[in-house]
């Protein structure tokens, strides 16, 4: 395949940045999209230019690192995968493509297709944990049983990996997606009803300081999101946030 | 230096809760006058830095990801063991013990062994009070299921991304104590050497990835738990960032590097499509517990199969070699991961691999289907007979456990693994080998541990399935809080480190002159260029079957590559801006020196024990032949180039179970 890659390049936190074009051939199908990244960074090496900088590690679909918005879509046109899974063969031979990275207020660029998430963990931070120290001692795991439906949609909200394609699908830059994830994780167990009135105002407190925007029940977030991370729980932080404020 | 375990004496059960009770504490009010360094936030550095900034240390934690949450403990899938007996199958301590031992080939150390399998029950109960979401029964108890190389059901889930959950709950009890500014996080840092003040560990030289500025950090002691260097094969499972530089740096400064030659090879992944590839992708060994592992019995078939002529689910039952079956009937598909690859390998250098490189096997599906849709069938008064409603019951029952797998597995191969059997083919996951460290988790150098992954203790020549998991918290959470306990309480008058030292100018000076080289270099390849050519000299010459002839002309070439490298090597841009060819730079320098010492010790180990496999010792089933004369850990010193190194030995000693012939026919 032999395509057209329209790239956001911006030299550091400073740089105004702007979309460069580079032409880019024989690319195989099977190749992921980063690999077909890795192509175009050995290419630029070799004439002496600067590769293109953009976070990735694990490479398959769970660590997070990996963003892009790739033709106007966070983690590109499949749904349910992150950029890391995305292979060639979702192209065409000719095909242009435009690579941004994630944009938000409170995402802002490093370099290139490199943005800082640390605002993410500034929220998880503020109360997404549970105040358990460890000791040995605490009670036996099968003392507290939990109704398997419970377990199972807190596992679900659990899967969020953490990567911003919420807050980069949202035209409000909303983290509703991701908080409410981990609001709703602990809000579904009876190990964190304790703490629960807290967790829940603290992380939205830290959320809208962060600059994240608000939520007007667009839904991209869900669409967008590569672990289909459910609405229901940002209904459901909703709900936690409502009855944490009427009683404190 | 004669190498001192410090095995406590007494009874195996009792050593771990004597030695607790023996050593040193350092009282609450002076932890706080205490800073500890923990470079990786996996689940061996992320669970140790929470917990050691629970007890009062004042903790610096340090990543090379964007955030502590990416550390690659993220992406194991299939579970954690623990000795909880909840299935009531005759598990105990002991037997997750000898399972270990046995597992290992008779190559750990009996008593770290002991106490992690001692400790696995509190992993259990500690990550479900923080809220960790494990698989659960309609009872709303915990569920358990079966890994390789063990007869009972103890390994404790949360479906294929069990990893990422623990990591989340050590990262989560981490959060907690950044927001009370007990722990000081450094992400987008990697540590380039450890600082050694008069004869102990007292600080780190970091480099900040964004803005490339050095930095000199001091405390009383330092943490390594940075994981395995299985990327020195270029091709692996492990993320492209894992890297050995904080052990490598740290051999380098006098801790000794122990097995470098114990790695695994997993049994179950994504076989190589072709050049273009940057990485590996692993298939949970859970799948094990329902899929059928097999190749075609004759070689026409292999050879129609190849040419796209006739489809594996075609095959009639009877032309099928189910060949893990057939040789261990006792384990069958649940062999550990050294036999399955082995296993693997040897029928498809027998012409029997099924795709185009003839190096895949299938992992089969069908029967499970069948079996759990029959049982659904049953429990739901449907009508057991009818093969297709009994196949896609069986089919919501296998995607209920294995779900994301079998999606990664379709996006990556474009095959639906729900209507024809998985291709997979082993591939480097793990590294045994590591730092050496003594009973306490402390390496040769004194106030320098080593946890995890990173270290070399408790999986001797090969870790089971769900192991690493276990021995990462148990490291973190429950052992080295209290160890390094015993070394610190020396330390509650020692003050402040001081960073404007002799030894921090040196070491500063070391990684400047390292970088300055680099980015003048302007060589003619890049990093990948040699890291590819370092890794394919790693996987054909140290990979799944070693001999003398390919490991000596190994120490030889990747001694020629390095210094190629450090002749050729282009970096392009500055030291002083984000600059990921500059990081990888120095990741694969190490690389190259540790490759060296790893065939080394793959030569001096004339045995077959675990992932080391010499073919020159084999038995006539072509099965692993172990040799009493090696019944030690080799633990390396440095001596400036990687042949140089020097030889020490730990003999392991096995008063509590009997070393036998390891068989799982």
């Amino acid at each position: 395949m032999n395509l057209t890659l329209k790239i956001w390049r911006q030299k550091n936190a400073d740089d105004k940045g702007k979309m460069v074009d580079y032409k880019i051939n024989d690319i195989s199908p099977d190749m992921s999209f980063l690999e077909m990244l890795d192509v175009l960074n050995e290419e630029l090496i070799s004439k002496g230019e600067s590769p293109v900088a953009f976070d990735h590690d694990c490479r398959e679909g769970i660590c997070g690192s990996c963003s892009l918005f790739i033709n106007g879509r966070a983690h590109g046109p499949d749904r349910y995968i992150t950029t890391c899974q995305l292979h060639m063969r979702s192209f065409k031979d000719g095909d242009t493509i435009n690579i941004e990275p994630f944009r938000a207020t409170a995402f802002p660029v490093i370099k290139d297709l490199i943005v800082d998430r640390s605002s993410f963990d500034r929220v998880q931070q503020a109360g997404g944990f549970i105040s358990v120290n460890t000791s040995g001692n605490t009670i036996d795991a099968n003392t507290i049983p939990v109704n398997k439906h419970d377990a199972d949609d807190a596992f679900s909200a659990a899967t969020c990996i953490g990567c911003g394609a919420c807050v980069a699908a949202c035209k409000n830059a909303s983290a509703m997606l991701f908080v409410g994830a981990k609001v709703s994780q602990f809000a579904l167990l009876p190990q964190g009803q304790v703490e629960a009135t807290d967790r829940v105002l603290n992380m939205v407190n830290q959320m809208d300081e962060e600059k994240f925007g608000n939520c007007t029940n667009t839904g991209a977030c869900e669409v967008e999101c590569p672990k289909g991370i459910s609405l229901e729980n940002i209904a459901r932080m909703n709900r936690e946030y409502l009855a944490a404020n009427v009683k404190s | 230096m004669a190498l001192d375990s410090k095995i406590p004496k007494g009874p195996l059960a009792e050593k771990w809760t004597n030695h607790k009770n023996s050593i040193n504490l350092v009282n609450p009010a002076n932890k706080r006058n205490i800073d500890v360094i923990v470079v990786g936030t996996g689940l061996a550095g992320g669970s140790a830095a929470a917990t050691l900034a629970e007890l009062g240390y004042n903790v610096k934690a340090f990543c090379f990801q964007d955030s502590p949450r990416r550390a690659h403990s993220i992406a194991a899938q299939g579970g954690i063991n623990a000795a909880k007996n909840y299935q009531g199958d005759g598990d105990s301590t002991y037997r997750l013990f000898y399972d270990t031992v046995k597992g290992g080939d008779y190559r750990s150390r009996e008593s770290n062994v002991y106490r992690l399998a001692e400790v696995s029950a509190n992993i259990i109960d500690q990550c479900v009070a923080q809220g960790v979401p494990f698989a659960r029964e309609y009872g709303g108890l915990l569920d358990n299921r079966s890994f390789g190389g063990v007869l009972v059901s103890r390994t404790f889930y949360a479906a294929g991304q069990t990893g990422q959950q623990l990591l989340l709950g050590a990262y989560s009890a981490m959060n907690r104590q950044i927001g009370r500014g007990k722990i000081t996080m450094y992400n987008r840092h990697e540590m380039l050497d450890v600082v050694i003040v008069d004869g102990k560990a007292r600080g780190i030289i970091a480099r900040d990835l964004v803005s490339g500025k050095i930095e000199r950090h001091s405390a009383h002691a330092v943490v390594l738990g940075t994981g395995g260097y299985g990327n020195v094969f270029f091709l692996s499972t492990n993320a492209m960032g894992s890297n050995v530089t904080a052990a490598w740096k740290a051999h380098k400064r006098g801790a000794y590097f122990a097995n470098p030659c114990y790695t695994q090879i997993h049994p179950t992944c994504i076989p190589v499509s072709g050049d273009h590839q940057s990485k590996l992708t692993l298939m949970s060994e859970s799948l094990r517990n329902d899929g059928r592992i097999w190749v075609p019995k004759k070689k026409e078939d292999v050879e129609a199969i190849r040419a796209g002529k006739l489809k594996p689910r075609d095959l009639a039952e009877e032309d099928r070699d189910y060949y893990l079956e057939r040789r261990y009937p006792a384990f069958g598909n649940l062999v550990p991961r050294d036999v399955a690859s082995r296993a693997a390998k040897e029928r498809c250098d027998a012409g029997y691999g099924v795709n185009a490189t003839g190096e895949a096997v299938y992992l089969d599906f069908a029967s499970a289907f069948m079996r759990y849709g029959k049982e659904q069938a049953h429990v739901k008064g449907l009508d057991e007979n009818d093969d297709a409603l009994v196949k896609k019951l069986g089919q919501e029952v296998v995607k209920n456990k294995y779900g994301n797998l079998f999606q990664m597995y379709e996006k990556i191969v474009d095959q639906n693994p729900y209507e024809t059997p998985m291709m997979i083919y082993p591939a480097v996951h793990y590294t045994m080998g590591g730092v050496w460290v003594d009973y306490n988790l402390m390496t040769t150098v004194p106030g320098l541990y080593c946890i995890g992954e990173a270290n070399f203790s408790d999986h001797g020549a090969n870790r089971l399935g769900a192991s690493a998991l276990m021995q990462g918290l148990a490291d973190g959470y429950f052992v080295l809080p209290y160890t390094i306990g015993d070394y610190l309480a020396e330390d509650i008058r020692t003050g402040k480190i001081p960073t404007d030292s002799k030894a921090f100018d040196e070491a500063e000076k070391n990684v400047v002159d390292n970088i300055e080289h680099l980015i003048n270099n302007n060589g003619t390849h890049s990093v990948d260029h040699f890291h590819k050519r370092l890794g394919k000299i790693m996987w054909e010459k140290c990979g799944m079957a070693r001999n003398a002839e390919d490991l000596k002309s190994a120490i030889n070439e990747i001694s020629e590559l390095r210094a190629e490298f450090w002749k050729d090597v282009k970096v392009p841009g500055t030291s002083e801006e984000y600059n990921e060819e500059l990081a990888k730079a120095l990741r694969v320098s190490d690389f190259l020196e540790l490759g060296e010492l790893f065939a080394k010790d793959a030569l001096l180990r004339e045995e077959s024990a675990g992932g080391h496999f010499r073919e020159e010792y084999q038995t006539e089933e072509g099965e692993a032949m172990r040799r009493k004369e090696f019944q030690y850990v080799s633990a390396w010193e440095y001596k400036g180039e990687p042949k140089d190194a020097v030889l020490h030995k730990e003999d392991l000693q096995y008063e509590n179970i009997e070393v036998k012939e390891r068989s799982y026919k």
